[in-house]
Formats: C-alpha cells, sequence, structure tokens
C-alpha cells in the first residue's frame, strides 16, 4: 500500500474523470487537473469565485465548476484548454447544477426550486422544466443514461416526470401516490422506479418505465418510515433502511419483503465481530517505522509491521448505542447508509444510533456476516468497484479496510496528522483517494491485497 | 290420689317386673323409684312371701334394717313375743306412717320431677329445633360465604386482568404518544424550514422588485460543441417520439425477456433437481421394499406406484420441455409427495420396527435382527445424505453449466445460422459479382477494340478529308480535272460523285447499324463505301446548319473532338 503526498483540496471537492485517467480538485477558486498516475498538474483554471460543486463530464472532456453564490457555472474543456464556457443564471440565483448523461447538457436548478434551466451547449439552446420538488433526491439518471425521471409537485401533490435525455422529450408524466415524496432511484437495468415518501409515513412505491405502478410496500405506519433506499447492482433487490433500525430487502420479482435486517444493541448471531481498539503508540516496534518513514511513499513491509488494529471479539458484544434525543426532528435513530458490494454479495449497513459500528451483511446467506466497530463514528465507507472490498473512516488518521479473508487498520502516514473525512475509490484503479478537511491523498493498493 | 291408683296398678306386677317400671327418662331416680315401685297387687303373695310366721324375727330385723338406712330410725317394729308372731301395732304403724309420708314426699318430688323434666324436655325439644334452625342458617350462611368469596375471587381477577389491560392501553398511549410527538417535531421542524423558505423568497421577492436591474440570464460560449455521439441533432417530430416510445418499450420488453428466462432457466433446474430427488427417492425405497419387513400386500402396493411413478417420471420427462405445462408441474410435485410420503411412512416403519426390535432385545430374543436393522438404519441414512450432496452438487453444476452451455450452444447455434445465410448471400452476391465482371470484362474489350478501330478510323477519316479538302480546294482552283484523276488514287471516299445516295443509304444502313455502340462494322469498307453529299459536307463543315434528322447520322463523324478539331 502506497501513499501520495498531500495535495489541497477546499470543499471536498475532489473527483477522478469517469475513463480513470485525470484528477480534478478544487482549490478555492482553482480547478487544478491531474494525472491520476503520475499526479503531475497537466491543467489550472481560474473560475470567477469559490467553486461551490464540480463534476466532470460523462466523456471525460468537460469539467462543471458552479459557483452558487453567484449563480455562475463555468464549463471547462480538457482537449481545448483555450475554450470556455459561462452560463449566469442571472437574479434568479443558483442551487445546484449538474451535467447531463450524454455531457453535452447542463441542469441548473435555481433558487427556490422555481424551475430547472436545461442549457444546451451544442445549440446554446435553454429549455425549462416547471415545478421540480425540493426534496432529498429529485432528480436521477438512469445508469445508461437515456432516462431522466424528476419529481415535481404542484397544487400539493407529487408528480413524477420521466424524460427522454436525448432530446428532453416528456414521455411520461404521473402522479403519484405519495404524501410527500422525498426521493426517487432508478434501478441499474433502467426498468424500474422506485419512489419513497417522506419519513412521516412508510412508503415505497416501484413504478415501471412506462409509468405503470407495479407494487406498493409499506412495512408499518405512524412511526418515522424510511430513512434511506438503495438498489442492488444486478436490479434484484431493493434495500430499504428505516428509522425503526432495521432494513428490509424487496425482490424483483414479487416486489415483497424476503428479509429483514435487524441492528441490535447486542450482537449474537454473526460470523465475526471486529472491534477496534486503541493501542497506545508506545509499543517499540510500531512507533519506530512510523517515525523513520519517509511521508512520500510508505513500502508494503512498513504496513505490514503496523500493528493491526483490530481484533476479533467473542460473541455476545455490545454495542455503545447513544440514544437520540426525542424532541428533535429527524433524529439520529435509523440505518441511514446502505451501500451493495459491486457484485452484489454484501451489504454495508450504518445505524445512526450506533454511529461507531458498520454492519456487513452476506446477500447470499442473508444473514450478517461481520460487524466492524470501532473507536469513534463512522464518517464514511464505500465499496471498491471491482472487489467485495470496504474501506471506511472515522475522521482520524486511520484508513480502515474490510474484506471477506479479514480487516486491517493501515495508518495515513503524514506529517501533522491527516484526518481522513471521506474517502472514494478510483473506478479501475485499485487506488482510493482520502479527503481530509482541507487536504487529499491517494492511497495505491498493492494488487495482491485481496490475498490477505 | 294417683298414687294409691299406681300402687296398685303396680301390685299386680311380680316382683321380678320392679326393674323395668316404664317412666320418663330419669335415669339419677331410677333405683329409687324401681325401689320405690315395687309393690303389685299380688304384693301380699310376695309379701306373704317375703315373711312367713317363721321368720318374722328375721324380717323384723330386716324391715328395722332397712328403716334404718332410710333413716326412720325412731320407727323401729318391734316383736310383740319373742316368737315373732305378732307385731307391736304403734311403731308398726309409725313405721308404715312414716313410709307413706315418704312415700308422698318421694312422690311429689316425683311428680316435680316430672313436671320438670317434661318442661325440660320441651325446653329440650325447643333448643334442638331452634339448634337445627340456627345449623340450618349456619350452613346457609356458611354457603353464602363461600359464594361470595368465590365472586370476591372472580372479581379479583377481573380487576387484575382490567388492570394489565389498562396497563397495556396506557403503554400504547405512551407510545403512540411518543409517535405523535416526533410526527409533530418533524412537522414542525418542516413548517419551520418552509416558513424560512418563504421569507427568503418574500426577500428576494422585494429585492427584485425594488432593484429592477435584472441581470439576464445568459449563456457564454466560445463555442458550440459537438454531440457527444457525433451524430446530428433531430428535430422534435411525432416520428422522434414515436420511436422513443418504442424504445422504451423494447428495454422493458428486453428486460422483461431476460427475467423470464432466468426465471425459466430456474424452474427448469429445480425441475431437474425435484426429479433427480424423485428418483433417489424410489430407488432408495424400492430395494428396502423389496427386502424390508413390509406385509406383501404394501409392497406390491408400493410396487405398483412405484410402476405408477416410472411411468409418470418418463411423462413428466417429456413433459419438461413442454416448460409451461401446469399439468406437468403439478405432476411431478404430487409425485414427489407421494414418494416422500413413502420414504417418511418406510423410516417410520424402520423406526417402529427397531423400537419393537429393542423391546424384544430387552427381553434377550433375536440380536441379529436389530443389526440388520440398524444396519440397513444407518445405510439409508448415509444413502440419503449421499442423495442429498449428490442433489446439492448436481444443482450447483447444473446452475453453472446450464448459465454457459446454454448461452454457448444457442450463441454457436445462432452464429452459424447467421453466418450461413450470410454466406450464401455472399456466395450469390460474389456469382453476380464473376458475372458482372465478366460482362464489364468484354465490354471493355469491345470497347478497347471499338475504340481501337475508331482511332484508326478517325485516322483514316483524317486523312480522307484532309485529302478530300485538299481536292476540294484543288478543284476550286481550275486544276480540278487534274487533281480529281490523282484523288481518286487511294482517297476515293470523299471524292464527290453522283452516287450519294446510293452510297449514303448504303451508309446510313450501316450507320444505322453501327449507332449501337458496342459493334463496329468493319471501318474502311464502311468509310471506303461512304461518300457524304454535299449537303453533309457542308454540314460537317458547319457551312449550313444541322437537321435534327440528320444529326444521328452524321454523329459518328462529328464526334466531339472532331467538332473541335474540325472547328
Amino acid at each position: 500500500m502506497n501513499f501520495s503526498e498531500v495535495f489541497k483540496q477546499s470543499n471536498q471537492l475532489c473527483k477522478v474523470s469517469p475513463d480513470g485517467k485525470y484528477l480534478a480538485t478544487c482549490v478555492q477558486y482553482r480547478l487544478v487537473v491531474r494525472d491520476v498516475s503520475t499526479l503531475q498538474i497537466m491543467h489550472l483554471y481560474t473560475c470567477l469565485d469559490q467553486i461551490s460543486h464540480m463534476e466532470w463530464s460523462s466523456d471525460s472532456l468537460f469539467i462543471l465548476c458552479a459557483m452558487y453564490k453567484r449563480g455562475l457555472v463555468q464549463v471547462w474543456s480538457l482537449e481545448q484548454p483555450d475554450w470556455h464556457c459561462k452560463i449566469d443564471e442571472g437574479s434568479i440565483g443558483l442551487v445546484s447544477s449538474r451535467w447531463s448523461p450524454d455531457g453535452r447538457h447542463i441542469l441548473n436548478t435555481t433558487e427556490f426550486h422555481l424551475r430547472i434551466t436545461v442549457w444546451s451547449l451544442c445549440t446554446k439552446a435553454v429549455s425549462y422544466i416547471k415545478y421540480p420538488k425540493a426534496c432529498q433526491k429529485g432528480i436521477d439518471f438512469s445508469r445508461d443514461g437515456s432516462y431522466m425521471a424528476l419529481a415535481e409537485r404542484r397544487d400539493c401533490k407529487d408528480f413524477v416526470s420521466i424524460f427522454v435525455c436525448d432530446d428532453w422529450h416528456l414521455l411520461r408524466h404521473f402522479e403519484t401516490e405519495t404524501q410527500d415524496l422525498a426521493g426517487l432511484e432508478w434501478s441499474p437495468n433502467g426498468c424500474v422506479l422506485a419512489v419513497w415518501d417522506s419519513c412521516l409515513e412508510y412508503k415505497v412505491l416501484l413504478y415501471s418505465l412506462d409509468g405503470r405502478l407495479l407494487s406498493t410496500y409499506s412495512a408499518y405506519e405512524w412511526s418515522l418510515g424510511v430513512k434511506s433506499v438503495s438498489w442492488s447492482p444486478s436490479s434484484q433487490f431493493l434495500a430499504i433502511g428505516s428509522y425503526d433500525e432495521k432494513v428490509r430487502i424487496i425482490n424483483h420479482i414479487t416486489w415483497k419483503k424476503i428479509a429483514q435486517f435487524e441492528h441490535p444493541a447486542t450482537v449474537e448471531s454473526t460470523k465475526t465481530v471486529y472491534k477496534e481498539v486503541e493501542r497506545r503508540p508506545a509499543v517499540a516496534h510500531s512507533s519506530t517505522p512510523r517515525v523513520n518513514v519517509l511521508t512520500n511513499f510508505v513500502s508494503l513491509i512498513n504496513s505490514l509491521l503496523l500493528p493491526h488494529l483490530d481484533e476479533i471479539c467473542s460473541l455476545p458484544v455490545q454495542i455503545p448505542v447513544v440514544k437520540p434525543d426525542p424532541d428533535r426532528a429527524n433524529p439520529k435513530i435509523g440505518v441511514s447508509v446502505l451501500a451493495f458490494s459491486s457484485d452484489n454479495h454484501y451489504l454495508a449497513t450504518k445505524n445512526d444510533n450506533m454511529a461507531s459500528a458498520v454492519w456487513v451483511w452476506n446477500m447470499q446467506k442473508m444473514s450478517l456476516e461481520a460487524v466492524l466497530e470501532q473507536t469513534s463514528a463512522v464518517r464514511c465507507f464505500q465499496w471498491d468497484p471491482r472487489h467485495p472490498r470496504l474501506a471506511l473512516c472515522t475522521g482520524n488518521t486511520k484508513l480502515y479496510l474490510w474484506s471477506p479473508g479479514g480487516c486491517v487498520a493501515v495508518q495515513v502516514p503524514t506529517e501533522g496528522g491527516f484526518q481522513v473525512h471521506s474517502l472514494n475509490w478510483h473506478c479501475s484503479d485499485n487506488s482510493l483517494i482520502l479527503l481530509g478537511k482541507e487536504q487529499l491523498c491517494l492511497c495505491y493498493m498493492e494488487t495482491d491485497e485481496e490475498d490477505k | 290420689n294417683p298414687p294409691p291408683n299406681r300402687h296398685t296398678s303396680d301390685k299386680n306386677c311380680e316382683i321380678s317386673s320392679i326393674s323395668h317400671v316404664t317412666m320418663s327418662p330419669s335415669r339419677q331416680n331410677n333405683f329409687v323409684s324401681s325401689y320405690l315401685f315395687p309393690l303389685a297387687k299380688s304384693s301380699y303373695s310376695v309379701i306373704s312371701a317375703f315373711c312367713t310366721e317363721d321368720n318374722v324375727l328375721q324380717c323384723i330385723s330386716y324391715i328395722n334394717q332397712e328403716l334404718a338406712s332410710l333413716g326412720l330410725c325412731s320407727t323401729y317394729i318391734e316383736a310383740t313375743s319373742p316368737e315373732g308372731t305378732g307385731l307391736n301395732a304403734v311403731p308398726a304403724l309409725n313405721a308404715i306412717y312414716e313410709l307413706l309420708q315418704i312415700h308422698r314426699r318421694t312422690m311429689s318430688t316425683v311428680e316435680a320431677l316430672e313436671k320438670e323434666q317434661l318442661k325440660k324436655s320441651s325446653t329440650m325439644e325447643l333448643m334442638q329445633t331452634s339448634n337445627t334452625r340456627l345449623k340450618d342458617q349456619l350452613e346457609l350462611s356458611i354457603r353464602e360465604k363461600s359464594g361470595l368469596h368465590e365472586m370476591e375471587r372472580q372479581l379479583q381477577l377481573k380487576i387484575k386482568t382490567l388492570q394489565s389491560c389498562l396497563k397495556t392501553e396506557k403503554d400504547e398511549v405512551q407510545k403512540l404518544q411518543s409517535i405523535i410527538a416526533s410526527r409533530a417535531s418533524q412537522y414542525s421542524h418542516d413548517a419551520k424550514r418552509k416558513e424560512r423558505e418563504a421569507a427568503k423568497l418574500k426577500e428576494r421577492l422585494s429585492q427584485l422588485l425594488v432593484d429592477r436591474k435584472d441581470k439576464k440570464l445568459a449563456i457564454d460560449v466560445l463555442n458550440c460543441l459537438g454531440r457527444s455521439d457525433g451524430k446530428r441533432g433531430h428535430w422534435k417530430t411525432a416520428k422522434a417520439t414515436a420511436s422513443h416510445e418504442g424504445e422504451m418499450y423494447k428495454s422493458l420488453l428486453s428486460d422483461y425477456e431476460a427475467s423470464q428466462k432466468s426465471l425459466m432457466l430456474e424452474n427448469a433446474e429445480l425441475k431437474k433437481v425435484l426429479q433427480q430427488m424423485k428418483k433417489e427417492m424410489i430407488h432408495i425405497l424400492s430395494p428396502c421394499s423389496s427386502s424390508g419387513r413390509g406385509a406383501t400386500a404394501d409392497d406390491s402396493q408400493e410396487q405398483h406406484h412405484d410402476s405408477d411413478g416410472e411411468e409418470k417420471m418418463g411423462d413428466t420427462s417429456r413433459e419438461t420441455l413442454d416448460q409451461s405445462c401446469e399439468h406437468a408441474r403439478e405432476q411431478l410435485t404430487n409425485s414427489i409427495r407421494q414418494q416422500w410420503r413413502k420414504l417418511r411412512n418406510h423410516v417410520e416403519k424402520l423406526d417402529s420396527q427397531v423400537s419393537q426390535v429393542q423391546n424384544q432385545l430387552e427381553s434377550n430374543k433375536e440380536m441379529i435382527p436389530l443389526e440388520t436393522h440398524e444396519d440397513e438404519m444407518e445405510r439409508m441414512r448415509c444413502e440419503v445424505q449421499q442423495c442429498k450432496e449428490f442433489i446439492h452438487a448436481q444443482q450447483q453444476l447444473l446452475q453453472q453449466q446450464l448459465n454457459t452451455s446454454f448461452d454457448d450452444e444457442t450463441a454457436a447455434l445462432l452464429n452459424d445460422c447467421y453466418t450461413l445465410e450470410e454466406k450464401e448471400r455472399l456466395k450469390e452476391e460474389w456469382k453476380l459479382f464473376e458475372e458482372q465482371k465478366r460482362n464489364f470484362e468484354r465490354e471493355r474489350k469491345n470497347f478497347t477494340e471499338a475504340a481501337i478501330r475508331l482511332g484508326r478510323e478517325k485516322k483514316a477519316f483524317e486523312e480522307d478529308r484532309a485529302s478530300w479538302l485538299k481536292n476540294q480546294f484543288l478543284n476550286m482552283t481550275p486544276f480540278t480535272d487534274r487533281r480529281r484523276c490523282s484523288s481518286s488514287d487511294g482517297h476515293s471516299a470523299l471524292s464527290v460523285s453522283n452516287e450519294p445516295e446510293i452510297r449514303m443509304s448504303s451508309v446510313k444502313a450501316q450507320l444505322a447499324k453501327s449507332s449501337t455502340y458496342t459493334t463496329f462494322s468493319t471501318p474502311r469498307s464502311s468509310q471506303s463505301g461512304a461518300v457524304p453529299s454535299t449537303p453533309e459536307l457542308y454540314r460537317t463543315l458547319r457551312l449550313i446548319p444541322e437537321s435534327r434528322g440528320r444529326c444521328s447520322d452524321l454523329s459518328i463523324f462529328s464526334m466531339g473532338e472532331d467538332e473541335n478539331s474540325l472547328s
């Protein structure tokens, strides 16, 4: 495992291009594009204001930089650095900006969600979409980029519009049976749209691509409902995490629940529980390598010498629970993060009132595979896009990796302490991008890492 | 006086009847009373029996003793004479009088006692009745009490259940309250958020109204980009909408087809597994049943069923090809159930037999059957385990295989089909191509030949023309006659003669022939024979305008380059 040197970034804006060749980071109002393998700066662009959002186009040729305060969007070209494009939303303001899947249209959501403006970079034409809904996830593109689903609200009723991204033709427009639509998501095969209600009502609706209602699922009434929803990569399962600390798995044939995963405070039946244990750095053999190491590249031998900070606990294990304040809205309880591994075998979940634990479920056996308990609240975790390997971070200077073979904790070797706030896997290169508060660092895995 | 009556009545009793004089139960005075009523009418005889003339003195002494014992010591009976035949009357009478007094007194006491006894007995009766009454009352009240106890207990129970209900209701109320509270907090939070947003909106609106300097939204691009897929943009037409709909339905259909395919595969696999299971169950049952202890009737039944099963198996294996056959599916599941039931019964039978054998074993009989039983059981268990493992392994393998082989096979097959078609098409097209090539070759050859010929003809024509022109020029001079002779040497083609019509016609005919580009008549002969008339020649020399009709005839001669060269 090698670590690169530390670079500056601001706003946690650091993204790898879809083709995996370039890494774009934002530093205040500058956009820096580096080559992923050498980390040399290839291009440097200057925007007019501090960049709030940055996104690569799907063909990796253009980068969009949005400055919400000034209502501006600037687009830069990698092939032609002289090419420029500036979109000014004027006095109507800008709340969010994104690319369309073909990489030639930009969708800007104005302030107060008054409308969505679709700018075409091919024809400079503008089109408007009225009444978009301001909710958790009101817009979603299908994975192949051919359809866009948009949530709308008119006359106190929720609607969903399906657009063909080719020419922004409105394919379907239908009302949904939700009280207050909170989000929608396409299945990976692009044929089913999952729509869920706000947390005041547990309701998940499944619509076919042509607008027919396929099924409704509601686990219970009155108590707070759905907190997070995720499709499995094969579109076979829909995982629904709710405020009652349970995850329910729906299958795509009958759209009925086939499994229920609970997150009890006392774990009794699982394969393994990995518990992170704080070890004093005063242990002789572990401290010296860290002091002597060069900050640029840490050799594999060192990473082997670094202590495995996870130990396997014997069951039953108590997981620390933090009871949320009952008087506050959006209580910190319930399953808020769901992530399927890319091979569909595992599901990683996080329960908000047990924030220091990540639960890994085996989707083939529908049982709990492992529980990873850390010393502080888990901030971010993500599956490797190629292998069944989970990387997580808790805001300290360590990076944790779990795979079916075992668990590994690695110290990020930087001077001055690099606190890992979030992480992103590279799409193909077997490397991780670690983001701190104002810094970023790349971690290159060895290809035989999985054998560990 | 009742006492004398009684006395007299009593006198009739014998002395032996002294003891059983009936009276009211008063035990204390019994012996006295029995003693006091000895007198019967035949008492004389008794008394005389008591006292005879012989034993007077003894009697007197005895009586005196008795009197003394009674307390009448002062009145002793005395005998008149020592012989004892007579009595002193006075003491005797006194004694009698005293005795009578005593008797009277006793009688009165007896009366009193009797009265009292009666009274007492009546009170006792009263008491008894009241006692029984009270006892009854007591019993009744005890029963009532127990009844009340029972009621109380039931009520207590009811209270308990009601309390628990109340508790649960309270809990539920609390839960609902907490839910309401959380919902209320969520609502208020949302409402506040919306209010804040509305406030911002109002602010912005007011700002805009005040501001008026509306910053127009605009895009400033250096140059327009091409589409990412390189194609040109399309107009939005009805056809485009229809095509979008079509695309959408196509993708939906393909997804459904894929899922249906996978489901059918799964079904086929599962059916295969079930059939395998059934086969193996039959297999397990059939050897066991033949060597088993079951009744022959049972066996025959099983055999029949087995054969039936085999038959059915054959049917279902055929019918698996017809994948959507409900009947086949039902048959298969029914037969599986049947076999399973048989297997289970068999195992149960074996179990019971084992237990029987064990019982027998306890009485020290037949060790051998148990062993064989056990062996058989073990064997069966092993077999079942093996079958299970086998099924599992088969399942996995089948899954793998089917998933790949299916695709490979059909892919290969399909490819073959497609390529076959293409190959055929290609062959045909090659044939055509070859033909056309040949044709083209032929034509080219002809063309080249014709071109060569034409070239030669042209040359010849040029020469002729040149000579003719020369002749003309020379003819225009006075030296025409001389020149004619010389011109007629070789270039008779251009010599103006009087046979132009005939020649013309021949030329025409030849020209008509040669109007088709593929064939050219022999140049020399036509050229030598062709003698154009003067107007033709003038026309070629552009001295007179061409007429449409004749144009074609001279088109051979007036080819583009020639004209240019002429002019």
